[in-house]
């Protein structure tokens, strides 16, 4: 389990990181916390030519409120998630989730962006960028643009990214008065990529919620808005009908693979599960 | 049941205190030396390439752009190791009509499971040796495979042995006669088919060599991490032509063991003759993708099973079928029938039932070879028969530790023979049960599961009971033409300084040998532990011996050294008793002092007596021979296995809407008979349990339909880690064993042997308000989830 | 693999120099930008207490300390550690910085074969820097990601929650206001 041969660069700014990219052809990897691109080498699923490591390009980083977003710096690593009091009171979801993404030492070192960047369908904070109506901040050599979570995701590890781009942020709407938040994964040790795991956001005006963006995660080649349960709930007290007219609705929010040994229809089964106890904590004022 | 007193209960005896391991220190800071941190001189690594297909023929090989690729060493395929190397089959002669195919390091023209080692490279660096296997080409021309044992056992079906009939490696019958009378009038009949996932050791630190063959000496020297290396020294000697003497095999620490790193590996041999070829150390540490696909994998059973009760509750009969499947080969030396052998005969063997027939069917297919793992049989064995008693408890209204309490052979019974031919010299059910429920507060744990089963919570309670085999005799493989040692050695000096040697047989890889060893030397010889120094793992320092196995470590390399400590002691007193013109046995030693055996009053110093003996020998009276090295042997003789028993309990939740298990308590009552170290038995039963608990909920190797390992890494394979595994207690009941001095038996295996079973019943617990019923491991939510129709 | 036709092994691979402060002391290597920290420590620098169990980070046995944080020395190239303060099992033993962790592991024999036990101990020796009592949970969950196949864990959690009872005592005995 070694990797094939390659070369590495540092990059102090974004402009070098393109340049060195582009210097290389579609040969080259940027690489941050590498927590899953590293294993993909040892393997010898991916051989770049070049690495270019991004960690050192200070633009990349921060945590800070900007107007009516809260702008995560790509390279905010998963550790700070749950550190950052910024993100503790403006994205408490990300907050929530931080502590089901794998283990602590992995979390020391993976970076948001990195996250988003890869997509993996069974990760939390690619889903999480989904129920937040985040927008990702991407460079590329004809600039930036802000892409909508809900455009970036494209399918099996596939987004919005063109060859030679890279995240800059992620800005999540702040998090407001009146707003609740859920998040809970089934996964068979902790750590573990989940079964099942979902996570929301819901805006209230006394009992009645006026709006909610729920995303799953772990149930198809890429994280997965619930539209159709969300919209049995706009609108709705999230009384016992409307809780069972939402899990209902997964069936056609979700289409779980077949994979070996989570057939579908448990998958399926597992997100109404888990979609009604969501529902219920949320209900509480969770 | 407590221990007799004998002279080892002495209030400073070291028997029976919970001692660290001196050798402990040394992993906390770093220092181990593992045979994967080893680098020697000139060193090169090996790398092999590896079927991608489980059954194919091998058109051709080319490795010309392989062998040019800047430092690489040498490229070599079956037929370049098969000129140096004699085949080798995983057959014993007691195990009749058995067959297996001949086995060499690499293929020479078939390939049998997908992760076979096809073409071995050896470069100056294992990432360079990486780099030419994908160079080489291989021409594979598939043939049919058999992956799943039914596919395996149809007439018809692809075979594994292209040269036999059939798929059948090996079939054994086991029948005391009057089974049949007995389901005929039986008044209940309670029966099951039940199966038992693939799963694997998945040591940390996985399977690492370094071979080393010096040409000029005509001498081989191999770095194993392995537990047997005097079993290996006899087999590198023999397959390479390389007189035993001039063999050495070094097991330093090793990051893990369980019975897995005992069997012979086609990497490890082909590494044994690269070094011979090249002349150079040649390293290879597999890593974890290849463990999985490499490694023995062990269990993989399915039991079809019944039980026969009276109208009381009896237990009259058994009648069982164990079919097996093994994979490719037969392992060699030990093969792999001993799993399903001892299934077949460790069923029932807590009870007191006298009608049992047993079948057994070991089966080959296109997967890589099961065999002995931790437990050997046992957790199969045990789930079995409890599963069955739980069954009839629920049939005839009879609470789990009721119907236990009633079948169960009484203490005051023995000896005892059971129906499969085990014989049993004393085992201690009764007061185990009685233990067990005590601890658990069972009672109250049933209370508490009404109540929480009105809120719609469900929790399940379980319990196993279970026998384990131990400290084997000759019987267990010498008997079928094995090599493999079931005495052990030791020597035992006193150094000049009058500090203590021990070089003994058995090996460490963690449990505890040094430190019981020390502890047995130190107690019977009247020294300090820490002036007990013990070395063990290296053929050309120690003693031949069995090593560390089949849980015979403290049983019989115990009492070897504690009969060469008391030899030694009797030489020590001689020398003594000349210089003090007493009597040897007005002597005794305490602390390091020889003392006056009544009044403890010190005379001299044994360091005293070495000085004396080693440098001013003109002192000791003419013709005295100071004999203060001792070497002794010992193989156990009257019983032919030690067995011990015990039983356990657990307590879990299942989520009845997920089907996620949550383990919430695990109890365990054992009787390894006389305990050396309760801190670290405790520990082993511990470490056991948690690898049972494993197999229950999380481990099995899942293939596809065609032949591939789809979950080969420790990302996919679930092993136990510590979030999900519960809090332990532990009670011990003491049984020792008259054949020997110590009275110790084995207890590595016991936690292993009944923690599944546990789980299986209190899942089953859990479930039955839901008429649900679950008799496969591992339980995993899906198979909870199926149980109760969810989805 | 699907760029295996492509894949032409660099003859003459190039290394790079690689500085960082490893166990307090300045080091300098040349490394190859394709070898991982774990195997550069382990072989280049010697420091053979990092283990290397799964190369995925899925077992915890490489684990490092990387400017005080945690992490796995299998998931990330030497190259990118230039730069940074590396601490090993040797580099904190010699320290004592965890030598009451690693005495409390031994009294309760927290070990068995010893291999994960390094990466165990900058397990516990993080949780113990950010949590001063943690339960017995945060315990289990701080070491969710450190496998370890002899023990099953029960001593270890026992070991790092005496430590973390004795450490607290002994700093209100210090003259801390608790």
């Amino acid at each position: 389990m070694k990797a094939r041969a390659f070369s590495y660069f540092r990059a102090r700014t974004i402009e070098e990181a393109f340049d060195a990219h582009v210097r290389c052809a579609d040969e080259a990897r940027y690489i941050a916390g590498g927590q899953s691109l590293v294993p993909a080498l040892s393997l010898r699923l991916q051989a770049p030519r070049l690495l270019i490591d991004i960690t050192h390009i200070a633009e990349l980083r921060g945590v800070r409120r900007e107007g009516e977003f809260l702008r995560i710096g790509a390279l905010t690593r998963h550790c700070e998630m749950l550190s950052e009091p910024l993100i503790a009171e403006f994205a408490p979801l990300l907050r929530a989730a931080a502590p089901f993404v794998a283990h602590p030492a992995i979390r020391n070192r993976g970076t948001l962006g990195g996250s988003i960047a890869l997509a993996d369908p069974a990760a939390e904070f690619p889903a999480m960028a989904l129920a937040l109506d985040a927008e990702i901040e991407i460079a590329g050599r004809s600039g930036k643009r802000r892409v909508k979570a809900d455009d970036f995701f494209i399918d099996l590890f596939e987004t919005a990214l063109e060859p030679g781009e890279l995240i800059v942020a992620v800005h999540v709407p702040l998090f407001k008065s009146g707003q609740r938040i859920a998040f809970d994964e089934l996964a068979r040790r902790r750590g573990d990529y989940a079964q099942v795991g979902c996570g929301m956001l819901a805006t209230y005006t006394d009992k009645r919620v006026d709006d909610i963006r729920i995303a799953f995660f772990s149930v198809g080649s890429v994280p997965t808005r619930a539209k159709q349960a969300e919209s049995v709930l706009a609108g709705a007290v999230l009384d016992a009908a409307h809780v069972a007219a939402a899990q209902a609705a997964l069936a056609n929010d979700l289409m779980p693979p077949d994979s070996d040994d989570v057939p579908p229809a448990m998958r399926l089964h597992l997100a109404r599960v888990l979609l009604g106890r969501l529902l219920g904590r949320l209900g509480e004022g969770a | 049941m407590s221990a007799p007193l004998t002279s080892l209960d002495r209030p400073n005896s070291y028997i029976g205190r919970s001692v660290p391991r001196p050798n402990a220190k040394r992993l906390l800071a770093g220092r181990g030396r593992y045979v994967s941190d080893l680098r020697l001189p000139r060193m090169l690594h090996a790398a092999f390439l590896r079927s991608p297909h489980p059954h194919a023929k091998i058109v051709s090989i080319d490795c010309e752009q392989a062998r040019a690729l800047e430092g690489v060493h040498f490229v070599a395929t079956g037929e370049d190791l098969a000129k140096i190397c004699t085949p080798w089959t995983g057959t014993l002669d007691h195990f009749k009509g058995m067959t297996s195919e001949p086995q060499l390091p690499l293929p020479l023209d078939r390939v049998a499971w997908a992760g076979q080692a096809v073409v071995a490279v050896v470069a100056e660096s294992r990432a360079i040796a990486e780099d030419a296997l994908e160079l080489i080409v291989v021409d594979y021309k598939e043939l049919p495979s058999v992956i799943d044992l039914d596919t395996a056992r149809q007439s018809g079906a692809p075979l594994v042995n292209p040269g036999s009939a059939s798929n059948v490696c090996f079939r054994s019958q086991l029948d005391s006669g009057g089974v049949d009378d007995a389901f005929a009038t039986a008044t209940h009949i309670v029966e099951g088919e039940f199966s038992f996932g693939r799963h694997t050791a998945v040591t940390l630190e996985p399977r690492a060599i370094v071979a080393d063959y010096d040409h000029s000496a005509g001498m081989l020297t191999v770095h194993h991490a392995t537990q047997t290396p005097y079993q290996f020294q006899d087999l590198y000697s023999r397959h390479y032509g390389i007189p035993e003497a001039r063999v050495r095999v070094i097991a330093t620490d090793i990051g893990g063991s369980f019975g897995m790193k005992l069997h012979v590996y086609h990497e490890d041999m082909a590494v044994v003759g690269l070094s011979i070829l090249l002349g150079r150390p040649v390293k290879y540490v597999a890593d974890r993708t290849e463990s999985f696909v490499s490694d023995i994998h062990a269990r993989d059973h399915r039991v079809r099973a019944r039980m026969a009760l009276n109208a009381d509750g009896e237990i009259l009969a058994m009648d069982v079928q164990d079919l097996t499947a093994i994979g490719a080969f037969s392992t060699y030396p030990r093969t792999s029938v001993v799993e399903g052998n001892q299934v077949i005969r460790l069923i029932g063997a807590p009870y007191g039932f006298k009608s049992y027939r047993a079948a057994l069917e070991v089966i080959f297919q296109h997967k890589v070879q099961t065999s002995q793992y931790r437990a050997v049989g046992h957790p199969i064995a045990c789930a079995v028969t409890e599963r069955l008693v739980d069954m009839a408890a629920a049939r005839l209204g009879l609470d789990p530790f009721a119907i236990r309490d009633k079948n169960v052979i009484a203490d005051d019974a023995y000896p005892r023979t059971s129906p499969t031919g085990y014989r049993f010299e004393a085992l201690s059910h009764q007061a185990c049960l009685q233990r067990l429920h005590a601890m658990m507060d069972y009672d109250a744990l049933r209370t508490e599961q009404a109540e929480l089963r009105t809120r719609g919570i469900y929790r399940g309670i379980g319990i196993a009971t279970f026998v384990e085999i131990t400290n084997p005799s000759p019987a267990f493989y010498g008997v079928g033409g094995a090599r493999i040692s079931s005495q052990d050695g030791a020597t035992v000096s006193l150094t000049p300084s009058g500090e203590v040697r021990c070089l003994i047989s058995v090996t460490e890889q963690g449990q505890g040998t040094e430190a019981i060893i020390s502890q047995i030397v130190a107690d019977q010889l009247g020294v300090v532990q820490d002036q007990v120094k013990v070395i063990t793992g290296d053929t050309e320092v120690t003693p031949h011996g069995g090593a560390t196995w089949a849980c015979r470590g403290a049983g019989i390399g115990g009492e070897t050294a504690l009969q060469a400590a008391r030899a030694l002691k009797r030489n020590i007193l001689e020398i003594a008793a000349l210089i003090l013109q007493e009597q040897p046995s007005a002597l005794d030693i305490i602390d390091g002092q020889v003392v006056d055996a009544s009044t403890a009053t010190p005379r001299l110093p044994i360091a005293e007596i070495a000085r004396i003996a080693y440098f001013r020998s003109d002192t000791l009276p003419p013709g005295t021979q100071a004999q203060l090295t001792v070497s002794h042997h010992f193989a156990p003789q009257g019983y032919p296995f030690a067995f011990t028993n015990g039983i356990q309990g657990c307590s879990l939740e299942v989520d009845v809407e997920t089907g996620f298990i949550k383990l919430l308590k695990h109890f365990v009552v054992e009787d390894c008979g006389r305990i050396i170290n309760p801190m670290l038995v405790d520990e082993q039963l511990r470490g056991g349990v948690v690898q049972g608990l494993g197999a229950a909920l999380f481990e099995e190797c899942r293939y596809s339909d065609t032949g591939q390992l789809i979950n080969g890494s420790l990302a996919d394979y679930l092993v136990p880690m510590a979030m999900e595994m519960p809090d332990i207690m532990i009670a011990h009941v003491e049984t020792p064993t008259k054949d020997t001095a110590l009275g110790a038996k084995g207890c590595g295996e016991a936690g292993t042997a009944a923690a599944s079973a546990c789980v299986l019943n209190a899942v089953n617990d859990a479930l039955a308000p839901f008429g649900a019923s679950i008799n496969s491991i591992p339980i995993t939510p899906t198979t909870v989830l199926k149980a109760l129709k969810r989805f | 693999m699907s760029e295996r036709d492509a894949y032409v092994p660099d003859e003459a691979e190039e290394t790079v120099r690689v500085r960082f402060v490893v166990n307090g002391r300045k080091v300098a290597c040349d490394a190859s930008p394709r070898e991982t920290l774990v195997d550069c420590l382990r072989t280049t620098l010697e420091l053979t207490g990092t283990h290397a169990g799964c190369e995925m980070g899925a077992c915890g046995a490489c684990l490092v300390q990387l400017d005080g944080r945690a992490v796995h020395s299998c998931l990330m190239f030497a190259v990118q550690a230039d730069g940074a303060a590396i601490d090993t099992i040797e580099g904190l033993s010699e320290s004592g910085a965890i030598s009451d962790l690693q005495a409390e592991f031994h009294r309760r024999n927290a070990l068995q074969c010893g291999f994960c036990t390094p990466g165990m101990l900058v397990s516990a020796h993080e949780l113990l820097s950010q949590t001063a009592r943690p339960t017995r949970d945060e315990i289990r969950d701080a070491l969710s990601g450190n496998y370890c196949r002899c023990t099953g864990y029960e001593a270890i959690v026992d070991a790092i929650e005496a430590v973390a009872k004795a450490r607290a005592s002994a700093s209100c005995e210090d003259g801390g206001v608790a």
